[in-house]
């Protein structure tokens, strides 16, 4: 017997993998986006979960558009990591810090 | 046996993700992901979400994350850096990732859920069954009435993001020869054309 | 009757903007107003006519004498009008400054017809001067005629700020002499005050009465005279005795009476025919008229009264004394008006408003005759204007010394002289006042009195200074001296024959007649119960009085001292050289106004510049707003590290924190 808690638990694991991973790869900026997908898959998660058990279909409509805006965003970001290297020849987060105040 | 299927898949994604955020080399790292979202989209498939579960393999591992991969590939990372300090904050990462889970099974452990009752709600096998055809018609159903308008905002995003992806990426080279519509429009008769008055010449004089 | 109106006030406009804002010849200019005022005034003697002798009530159905012309806004139920009342006082006014004005623009052509040499070669403003000048006293005479014809506070204000403005502009009329440029400032900033008062007087009438219109307030003022009001807490005023006081503080600083005379002095920087038509004749009786047309208001408060008196008879008494000791001719005629002034504001004061106007009407002929004498001297002088340095004129210039005579006995009273009848008229009504009681009337009575012998004094002393004696003047000023040309000797003559004759003609009917019976209000208790028994029977009676015989007095002292044995002044002064310091430096008003309001302004402004500016806007709010955000900015620009993860792990604190905080709660 599967509940609901069941997927809950797996998203909150998988959330906190993923921040422990900002947290251990802050040098990496490809392992950080790589991060935030992990996060956005496991909101997912929750919203699948959700709207599974509560019989809305609304629940799998978030999905969709969170799954569009992800692509967007790792389009985007990519692109920019692209030509920051292009740049700067580095993607080390520790190099990046013209905007300091 | 659906139980079975969960954790064994639960399993191989929370293994898969600790390894995303672990290895050294950023393709495994890529690779990793992938199978951690084959794995989620296994779990999706067993919450009867088969859409969704397509669109992550198709979309995520199909595109996304073999952009990642190329990605990875095209830049020349200098990885001994990139793991400097990586012992350092494997105690502060671990210990926050820790703090927010514990705060996150209080969340579920709070008098909000309890009063909705988790409990009560159904399981997988008892779960009214959401569609009546298929995921994808009844997705689809609401997409195109109820959501109309932000799925149509959805498109436009995804057309800005690939406009701008490649406004940002495309190089000009000195030797490529493109058009100029402008220019092409604005030039006059005068700049190209210019007419000489010669006498004619007399014939065999 | 509205068009013969309408065109008594438009026709001096339309010369005025004629000449001054077309470029016309010099000759244009002179005959255009001329004619024009001329034509006003002709119109103004018909409309006395009518009104007075064929005691004609033409406006409107009959009863009233009253005409709107235009209104002018309209809000809520008040409407404010432009528009006409003509009775009998502004028949009598309209004749008067139109007559004066006529004289004064025909002695202008004579007097200005070398003002060139006032001006330097490069001065642009003195290349149409005389146009300019033509102007301005034609401006004037529409002002002035704007204000006397009046139906309405509003458009009274508006003629009274108009003659202030023609004022400012004609004492500064030689722009390029600083002196001229102080004292039309002067006049502009004393005058201000006045009309401060002036307007907090009209608005407290819209406030009470809730219309500006004269007859409606006349009609409700004695249903206000128990009504109070209370400026400072605990102190009540009569509402009624708030507005007089008002109101005659803008008389007082029109009129120039003490404390806002300064100005009047320092005026005759400005060309002497203007100081005959603006500040003797006519402006500088506006308040008078203005106190005399309020009648019905002034009347209710007796405590305004008393004001008044005071202040006249101050006016009257001590600033006589100033005319002693000047030496320049035209502020002697200056301080002699100023007295004068009092003596009319005293008449008011009495509430013998009859008398103050009549006076009014004596002075402005006999005075705009004195100055235009003394200008005639001036510019037979070269624009010398140091009675030292004149005497023995009367041989050199006949007409202006006959002139001159006349015009001195007539502001002296001789009897039979037409300043005898009102300045008699008006001791008697003080008297009255006196017995019946009325604060302030005994001092008014002595003032007054011994005022007539300082006014002789003074009067003879010029008179004597400048025509007998010895001939003071140089050489080559002496080998020059001639009689003025016609245009100037004209009007004299022109001025002397009232200056003689309208004091005894008039007299019974405006005094003791019906004259003012529609214009003027007395109450039943303030009249006096005499009777008139012939200008004969006056005359006897005036001779047995006190002041036939200071009068005689002042012309003996004259004689005696500037004829005589002319080295005792100088004893005289040596021996009470202060208190011959303190006339001249006119009581110390001036060092007093320039020391408390100009330095206190000064101060004030420095305080609030170096304190309020500086410190407080400049210091505190300006540089210390950006200051205080430099400061914070220093701090907060350390958060800013530019490090991408630690962004994030702020993000993810927060997260965290969110998240015990909802599961706290």
């Amino acid at each position: 017997m599967l509940v609901l808690s069941d997927f809950l638990i797996l998203g909150a694991v998988l959330f906190c993998l993923s921040i422990a991973g900002i947290f251990l790869n802050r040098k990496n900026i490809i392992i950080l986006l790589m991060c935030i997908e992990l996060m956005l898959l496991a909101v997912n998660m929750n919203f699948i979960a959700f709207s599974h058990f509560n019989a809305d279909i609304a629940g799998q409509v978030f999905v969709f558009f969170i799954l569009t805006v992800a692509a967007a965003e790792a389009a985007i970001g990519l692109a920019i990591l692209v030509v920051l290297f292009r740049n700067k020849h580095t993607i080390n987060v520790e190099d990046l810090d013209s905007m300091k105040g | 046996m659906i139980k079975l299927i969960f954790y064994f898949f639960a399993a191989t994604l929370v293994f898969s993700s600790a390894r995303v955020i672990t290895v050294r080399n950023p393709v495994h790292a890529a690779l990793f992901l992938v199978l951690a979202f084959f794995s989620s989209a296994v779990i999706w498939l067993l919450l009867q979400a088969e859409f969704l579960a397509i669109v992550l393999v198709l979309v995520y591992v199909g595109a996304v994350m073999v952009l990642f991969l190329f990605v990875v590939m095209m830049l020349d990372i200098n990885l001994t850096t990139m793991r400097v300090g990586f012992a350092r904050y494997l105690f502060t990462g671990i210990l926050v990732g820790f703090l927010i889970l514990v705060e996150m099974f209080l969340v579920l452990d709070s008098s909000f859920f309890h009063k909705e009752g988790l409990a009560l709600l159904p399981s997988i096998e008892s779960a009214k069954n959401l569609e009546s055809s298929s995921n994808t018609f009844a997705l689809a159903q609401v997409l195109y009435t109820n959501y109309l308008y932000p799925f149509e905002i959805a498109a436009v995003i995804l057309l800005v993001s690939m406009v701008a992806a490649i406004a940002l990426t495309m190089r000009r080279r000195a030797y490529s020869r493109n058009q100029n519509p402008a220019q092409q429009v604005e030039i006059k008769r005068t700049d190209r054309v210019r007419l000489v008055k010669m006498p004619s010449s007399t014939s065999a004089d | 009757m509205e068009f013969i109106c309408l065109l008594i006030v438009l026709l001096p406009l339309i010369g005025s903007i004629g000449a001054g804002l077309f470029t016309v010849s010099r000759k244009t200019a002179h005959w255009l107003t001329n004619t024009c005022v001329g034509l006003s005034f002709f119109l103004s003697v018909y409309v006395f006519k009518l009104i007075v002798l064929d005691k004609l009530l033409p406006f409107h159905s009959g009863t009233s004498n009253e005409l709107t012309l235009y209104t002018w806004l309209s809000f809520g139920k008040l409407n404010l009008e432009v528009g006409f009342l003509v009775d009998s006082l502004t028949a009598m006014m309209m004749v008067t400054v139109t007559f004066v004005s006529w004289m004064v623009h025909i002695y202008t052509i004579g007097y200005m017809s070398d003002d060139e040499h006032n001006w330097s070669d490069k001065s642009l403003a003195g290349k149409s001067s005389y146009q300019r000048f033509f102007s301005y006293i034609s401006l004037f005479t529409f002002s002035m005629l704007m204000l006397v014809m009046s139906n309405n506070f509003l458009q009274l204000f508006f003629g009274w700020e108009a003659v202030g403005l023609v004022s400012y502009l004609l004492i500064g009329f030689w722009l390029q002499r600083d002196t001229a440029i102080y004292a039309n400032l002067k006049a502009f900033l004393v005058n201000r005050v006045g009309d401060f008062g002036f307007l907090l007087g009209i608005a407290a009438v819209l406030m009470y009465f809730n219309t500006l219109d004269y007859k409606e307030v006349f009609a409700l003022a004695p249903s206000l005279s128990n009504v109070s009001i209370e400026i400072f807490p605990d102190i009540e005023w009569s509402a009624i005795t708030i507005i007089c006081i008002f109101l005659f503080i803008g008389a007082m600083g029109k009129s120039a009476q003490v404390p806002l005379h300064v100005w009047l002095p320092d005026s005759m920087e400005g060309p002497t025919p203007i100081s005959a038509l603006i500040h003797a004749a006519t402006m500088v009786t506006a308040g008078v008229f203005m106190v005399a047309r309020m009648s019905p208001l002034y009347e209710l408060s007796t405590t305004a009264l008393s004001f008044i008196l005071i202040v006249g008879a101050i006016t009257a008494l001590f600033m006589g004394f100033l005319g002693l000791v000047q030496n320049d001719i035209k502020r002697v005629v200056a301080y002699s008006t100023l007295s004068q002034l009092g003596y009319m504001t005293v008449a008011l004061g009495a509430s013998a408003y009859a008398a103050g106007v009549f006076h009014l009407m004596t002075h402005a002929f006999f005075k705009a005759l004195l100055f235009l004498a003394a200008g005639s001297v001036i510019i037979a002088m070269h624009h010398e204007q140091d009675m030292r340095k004149m005497g023995g004129l009367r041989k050199y210039m006949p007409i202006t010394y006959i002139t001159a005579l006349l015009g001195t006995l007539a502001l002296t009273g001789v009897p039979f002289f037409s300043g005898f009848f009102s300045k008699d008229a008006i001791i008697e009504a003080v008297h009255f006042s006196y017995e019946e009681g009325r604060f302030g009337a005994g001092f008014a009575y002595f003032s007054l009195v011994f005022g007539v012998f300082i006014t002789s004094l003074y009067s003879f002393r010029m008179f004597f200074l400048t025509f007998h004696g010895k001939e003071r003047m140089d050489e080559h000023t002496r080998k020059h001296l001639h009689e003025s040309p016609v245009v100037v000797t004209v009007p004299l003559i022109l001025l002397a024959i009232p200056s003689v004759l309208i004091g005894a003609f008039t007299i019974e009917a405006m005094l003791y007649g019906d004259f003012f019976e529609s214009a003027i209000h007395v109450a039943k208790e303030h009249q006096s119960s005499h009777d008139f028994h012939g200008i004969s029977t006056f005359v006897v009676h005036g001779l047995t009085q006190p002041p036939f015989w200071l009068v005689l007095a002042g012309f003996v002292t004259a004689y005696s001292l500037y004829m005589q044995w002319t080295g005792l002044p100088a004893l005289i002064q040596s021996k009470f050289v202060f208190l011959h310091k303190i006339l001249l430096d006119n009581y110390g008003f001036d060092r007093f106004n320039s020391w408390f309001f100009a330095g206190g302004a000064r101060g004030l402004g420095t305080l609030c510049w170096s304190v309020g500016d500086v410190k407080l806007i400049d210091g505190l709010l300006v540089n210390g707003s950006a200051k205080v955000i430099g400061i914070f900015s220093q701090v907060f620009r350390r958060i800013q590290t530019g490090f991408l993860s630690q962004y994030a792990f702020a993000m993810i604190i927060g997260l965290l924190v969110l998240l015990g905080w909802f599961v706290h709660f």
